[in-house]
Order: structure tokens, then sequence, then C-alpha cells
């Protein structure tokens, strides 16, 4: 076994001592900027806050970690590593020092996404400050969603614009990234250039679409759901259910 | 309490028989209700058919309608603005296009409105929270156009019509049907990443209540992905958005136009005094009323305030005596009951199955029928009860790989696969335990096509507004109907801007709404909107002090 993984398993171990402690008292500490309240364990951070006496204005949106609000940083009594994690999702630990990070100070590139190309350099023109990228991976640790923050960099760099926005598309765009990067990348903010070149220029479009489009200019749909709209209740429930529902089909026949 | 794989071993009992089953259970799939089982179903399982959830609103314009209580509660609220309490004659921002919401529906009207000629520094978005806070950004499965060539936006049509029990305004349900491919056309042109085949064509996959595969996703974050897209579009352009200012109240004129808004600082308690030609409500749901005490999928922010403010100007309401649950909300672990599991997961394959692991219901029917489903089942005593309390049956996951192949998950769920994932279960190799959640407001301020209110000079779009889905809404058309209102709304209120001419501000609609409750003799020191939920633990607030 190596180092890093005995520490590993002697950790979890104490953490499941914690965790039988919890279990019988029911209640966990944490510090709030500092400032020490006992609260019930198994909440989230946000749910602790709120137990507290906190109420959020800032540092609270969806509470469902779509949305990048909540970002926290936190440590726990006695350890040396700084956590990162979003207050909605991540549920309170006994001795654990918590901040909220609700709004983060990044410059973004302003573009007409129409007016740009999806160049090789484009990313680099648009966000120069990359190139300084020092590989410390730092980005990649404080992602409470665990993308790989620095390899998308890394591609951005190269120029390859589809990779880069593949490996970033679960950003919930919180910033954390962007705060602890020695070399000042907005790691956030280069991602959602590069993924809005892919979907506009560079994924292949929809045959389809188009042609509907055409029948709709040509007002092709107009006369049948103007029928519709004008049909007596019982017509229209009797053509509603009797409507051949593809779904059904291709789930009894376990197909795609 | 000791877990394996997440679970407490009673439930991992019960995931035993899931699994023994599972095989046969794939094999042959449930037929779909009849329109006369549905009705049978939903009498006696959903909320809107219960006594007790619903009463008659006593004052102003829908006078003697039956709303949910929790929404009467605030229309018979006091305005939270005391006329006198504000300096109306000094103008803070004076401006041409006021947008009150800063989820989709706005940020999709500015972009139009400033497309159709209005001047950005004369639009101005103000949010209750963030740019973006909203439920828009937390749609998962995805969105609905009838684009494929064994689909049409007549088939579509029909589907939010007999989707909404035959209630929706029909001229409401032809825009969002017809308008449909021009949407996902704009967002192409944005550059929102579609899941695509090879060749280009989207992958569409079913959702409740739908005829046809007509869902287009973007893995698990389609909403994300959209608002994104749209949201830095407004960056770009730079349309100013004024962030945590809240509009409480509407401000109105002496012809009897809405003329903007006074807003109110969140975090330094100022009032601003918003002038404008035109306003959009685009003020989003009310999930954190928590309706008829059920947990809610939706943002922090989610209270109803623009039915309320729409209401005291004198628009009128509809279809506010439905809720929409959403079957699928998380029951298990409880840090995250309520929070949705995406119908895509039902999409995929996943049938829910009960606590012998025995299949119910069609995995898709409308969303209210599938509901009433899983909350019988728990009723008659089918269920899971979680160490918390809570019930819930199972949705087998692990079907999605098995139909689809290794690494679907990952690839198509990556949100649902974190989530759960966080708390030690494997969503690939184990069911998940789901019950309904409140998740979306069916009705709201009615409009018509042009997302005109009976009142002159507000318009409105998105969740606030009723009469686009009925009495419910299909899986899918809440994001397609953010972006076709709210398109039509940046238009046809640049429009009306051109020709507009607003008179002497006005508040006196406050006045006459307390007049109004007064003579109802409605006692209540309540006031609405109310802005934010009440979330502080209680020994915290019963010791509260109202010193500062």
């Amino acid at each position: 076994m190596t180092k890093n993984k005995q520490v590993l398993v002697e950790k979890s171990k104490q953490k499941n001592k914690k965790d039988e402690k919890e279990g019988e008292t029911g209640e966990v500490e944490v510090f709030v900027m500092g400032k020490s309240y006992k609260v019930p364990a198994g909440l989230t951070i946000m749910k602790a806050l709120e137990y507290a006496g906190y109420r959020f204005i800032r540092g609270c949106g969806c509470r469902a970690g779509f949305c990048g609000a909540c970002s926290t940083v936190y440590r726990i009594e006695n350890e040396q590593k700084l956590g990162f994690d979003l207050a909605c999702q991540k549920v309170v630990e006994d001795k654990m020092y918590l901040v909220q990070l609700p709004f983060v100070p990044a410059s973004k590139a302003e573009y007409d996404i129409n007016k740009i190309e999806p160049s090789d350099s484009i990313l680099l023109t648009m966000y120069p400050e990359i190139a300084r990228c020092v590989s410390c991976n730092t980005c990649t640790k404080s992602c409470p969603q665990d993308i790989e923050v620095m390899k998308y960099i890394q591609n951005a760099i190269r120029g390859d614009i589809a990779k880069c926005a593949e490996l970033s598309f679960d950003c919930i765009q919180c910033g954390l990234c962007a705060m602890r990067c020695p070399a000042d990348i907005k790691h956030y903010h280069v991602a959602q250039l590069a993924r809005r070149l892919r979907g506009k220029y560079i994924d292949p479009k929809s045959k389809n679409l188009a042609r509907r489009l055409k029948e709709i200019d040509e007002r092709k749909f107009d006369t049948e759901i103007e029928k519709l709209m004008k049909m007596s209740k019982n017509e229209i429930v009797e053509l509603y259910k009797n409507r051949k529902i593809e779904a059904e089909e291709s789930i009894a026949a376990g197909g795609d | 309490m000791k877990l394996i794989d997440g679970y407490p071993e009673y439930m991992l009992e019960s995931i035993k028989l899931v699994e023994e089953k599972r095989e046969k259970n794939m094999s042959k799939t449930l037929k779909p209700m009849s329109l006369k089982e549905r009705e049978k179903i939903l009498s006696k399982f959903h909320p809107d058919y219960m006594k007790g959830t619903r009463r008659e609103v006593r004052i102003g314009i829908d006078k003697g309608k039956i709303f949910y209580e929790g929404i009467v509660d605030l229309l018979e609220a006091k305005p939270v603005v005391n006329p006198e309490d504000v300096d109306i004659s000094k103008i803070d921002y004076d401006i041409d296009l006021l947008i009150i919401g800063g989820g989709g529906a706005g940020t999709v009207a500015a972009l139009f409105a400033y497309e159709s000629g209005i001047p950005k520094d004369k639009i101005l978005i103000v949010t209750k929270l963030r740019h973006g806070d909203a439920n828009s950004m937390m749609a998962q499965g995805g969105i609905q156009a009838a684009d494929r060539p064994e689909d049409s936006p007549v088939l579509h049509y029909l589907d939010i019509y007999g989707g909404g029990h035959f209630t929706n305004k029909p001229e409401l349900a032809r825009a969002l049907a017809l308008d449909a491919p021009l949407i996902i056309k704009w967002h192409e042109e944005l550059g929102v990443m579609y899941d695509r085949q090879e060749d280009g064509e989207f992958q569409e996959l079913s959702g409740g209540g739908t005829c046809r595969n007509r869902l287009h996703s973007c893995k698990d974050y389609s909403g994300m992905e959209i608002m994104r897209n749209i949201r830095d579009r407004a960056r770009n352009l730079e349309i100013p958005v004024l962030e945590f200012c809240p509009i409480v109240e509407l401000l109105m004129d002496d012809k009897g136009q809405v003329a903007g808004g006074i807003a109110f600082n969140l975090e330094t308690y100022e009032y601003y005094v918003i002038r404008a030609k035109a306003t959009i409500l685009a003020t989003g749901g009310s999930g954190r009323l928590h309706l008829a005490n059920y947990p809610t999928t939706n943002h922090y922010g989610a209270t109803g305030d623009g039915l309320v403010m729409a209401y005291h100007v004198g628009a009128n309401l509809r279809d506010l005596d439905t809720i929409q649950i959403h079957p699928t909300g998380d029951a298990y672990p409880e840090p995250i009951v309520g929070i949705l599991s995406t119908e895509k997961l039902r999409g995929l394959g996943a049938i829910p199955v009960n606590v012998n692991g025995d299949p119910f219901v069609f995995p898709l029917e409308p969303r209210d029928v599938e509901s009433a489903a899983l909350i019988r089942e728990c009723r008659e005593g089918r269920g899971i009860v979680t160490p918390t309390g809570m019930p819930g049956v199972w949705l087998d996951t692990p079907m999605i790989e098995i139909i689809h192949g290794e690494g679907t998950i990952a690839e198509k769920l990556a949100g649902e696969l974190r989530k759960f994932n966080r708390f030690g279960i494997d969503m690939r190799k184990h069911p998940i335990l789901v019950y309904p959640t409140l998740h979306y407001q069916n009705g709201g301020v009615e409009i018509n096509e042009k997302t005109e209110t009976r009142v002159p000079g507000l318009f409105a779009a998105g969740e606030v507004t009723g009469g686009v889905h009925g009495k419910n809404r299909l899986m899918g058309n809440s994001l397609l109907d953010y972006n076709v209102f709210g398109r039509r709304a940046g238009i046809y209120a640049a429009k009306y801007i051109k020709k507009a001419k607003i008179g002497k501000l006005t508040l006196d609609h406050l006045k006459k709404y307390n007049k109004m409750l007064e003579q109802a003799g409605i006692k209540t020191e309540k006031t609405a909107p109310i802005l934010l939920p009440e979330y502080r633990g209680e020994k915290a607030i019963s010791r509260a002090l109202d010193i500062l």
C-alpha cells in the first residue's frame, strides 16, 4: 500500500468513528466564518446555516447543484487542506470551518459569436492568459463538479475547441477555479466560449429541422391546427385517445 | 445506521426483489391508462382533487375563483409597499422596457426587444437574485420541438392540449407548437450544444404524454446549457441587469396603464423608482410556497411574486387551482429530498416499481397521472419508507444501461450520477427512491398570443403566466414556453413601446387594494409579495429580536 493510500484509509477510519459519534449525539459543530454553531448531523451546509438562523440573500440559488451560487470553502479542524463544494450539496461534518464565496470578480471577454470563427487560436486570442497555465492542477482540485478543469484549459491552449467544450460541459460557472488560479485564468469563461463555438460552428446541423422550418414558413400546418382549435371537445378527445404513441411501441420492443 | 452502497439493509432487501424481477419487468411494459382510468386515479390521489388544498379568493378580479390555499393567502395579504412610504416623483430609472425577472423568459425577452430596435440602455432587467438564478437553469430533461419527419406541430399541439386536459388556451398552445422548431434553430445559432447523432440529427426521446419522440436535450443539463448561452449573449450585448433588487410593486399611470415598478435593494433596503413604457413580468413560479405541503424542486426565489403584483394592478389569473407535482422527486437520502430526478430517466427506459419489485404504471403517463400512481402505491402500503419517514417507490435506473449499453448514464445523465455518487449510491447498479415533488406552476397571469395581459403596458411570459399548459404541463414544454413567449414578449413589447405614452405615475391601485381588503372584512398582518421563503430554524426565529 502506498503512503497516500494508507493516509486515506486512516482518514476514512477516523471519519467512520466520527460518524458513529455524530450518530450518538445527532449534532455536529460547525464554524460559520469562525463562529461556532451546533446543528443536526446530516444536513447540507445550506440547511445547517439556515437552521442556525441565517437567512440567505446571496449564496443561495437553485438549491439543487445547478447554479453555482453557493460555492463554499471549508476546512476540517486539525487538517491542512481546504475543501471546495456547493453548500446545497455537501453535508456538514463535525468541526467544519466554512465560508461562502457568492461572487467572483473575474473578467469576461466580450464578443459577437456571429463575428468570430472557431479557429485554432480564437480561445487564445480572447483569453491570452490561458498561455500562462503552469499546470498546477489547482483548478481541477477546486471544482465542485469534479471536472478536469486543467485538462480542458490545456485543450483550449492547443486550440481543440471541441474537446474543451466536451470536458467542460458540466460546468456550473461557480468560479472557484478562477479564484484559485495562480495565473488569473478565467476557466469558466473560456469554457463558455468554447462550448458556444462548438454548438454553433463545429457540430453538424440537422436537416430535419431545416426542412420543418421551411414547411412552417410555407404555412403547411396552419389549416390543420386551426381545425383542431375549432373542434368540439368530444371530437378532439377522440382524436387524442386514438393517437398512436411511439414510446409505447419502442418500449414494448425493448428498442432504442 | 449502517449503510451498504448508500442504503440501509432493509431497503437493500427490497432492492433484491427489484433485481430479481428486472428482466421480467423489462420484457413486458404496462399499457397507458385510458382517459377514464386517468380520471379515476387523479380524483383519488392527486392534491388538485383533494379537499383542503384550495379555496375561493374573496377579492379582486378573480373573486369567487378557486386557487391553491397558499396562493390565495398571498392575494389576500396587504401589498408589501405602503404608498405613503415611497416618493414616486423622483425617478431613478427612466426607460422603455422594464423586465422583471432574470431567468429564461426575461432574458429571452430582453434579447428580442433589443433585436426589435429597443436600445440596450433603454432596457433594464431587474432580478431578485443573480441573473440566471431561475428554474430555467435547473430543467434537466429537455425541450420539445416537432422537427422529425414522423412528427408534426399538429401532433405536438394535440399532446399539449390533451396533456392539459383540454383546458389550455388554444391560441397559446398553437404558438407553443408552431414556434418550437424556430426556437431550436435560434439556439443552434447561439451555440447551444444539443445531443446529436453523428449525422447531425438530434437525439430525441419521449416524455410523459408525448406521442412522438421530440425531446431535445443537452445531457441532463438542458436548462443550464440553454440558459448559459442566452445569458452569455445578453452579457456580450451589455444589456443592463440589476441584481438582488426585486420589483415589489408595479407602478401605474393615471390612464390605467402599467408604467414600471418599485424595486427594492435586498442588501441596502433602498427602493428605486423605475418608469417604463412597457413592463414584462417574467418572475417565474411559486414552488417555494410549498403548496399542499410538498417539498419542491424549485429555486430559492420561486415565491409567486409576479402573481401578486399582477393581481394588484387588476390582471386576472387562471388555472391556479392546479399544481404540477413531478412524479420523480428524490425521496432518499434525506439531504436531497424534493430535488428532481429527471423524467429523462424514464424516457431512457427506467421503470417505477414498488417495494415488491413490481411495476404498477406505464412509465410515461402525463406527470399528474404518473404522480397519482406513485402516491397510490405508497398510500396503499406498497411503497418503501425511508429512515426519516419519507415514502417512495423505486425507479429502476440500472435498466437504462441494460437497454442502451454501459456508459449511457455517465454520458447522458452526468448530473444525476454525480448527485447520487455523493451519497455512495451508484444508480447504474442500484435503483433510486422517488416520490412526487412540487415542480411547476401550471397556471398564472392570463396572456394572449402576443403575451399581453388584460392591463395595458403589462406583458408576461414564462412560468408566471397561465393558459399555455392549461391544468397540466407536459415535460419539455416549459423550456419551450419561456423561449416562445419570452421571444414574443420582447417583440410585442417593443412594438407597443413605439406608440406608448406614459401619464402621471401613481400607486393608487395599492390604496384601492387595501380598501378592497377592508371591505371584504379581511383583517391581516401578512404582506405580499414575500420575496423569499423562511427556512430559519425554529429556535433561531423564536429568539430573534428586531433591533437593527
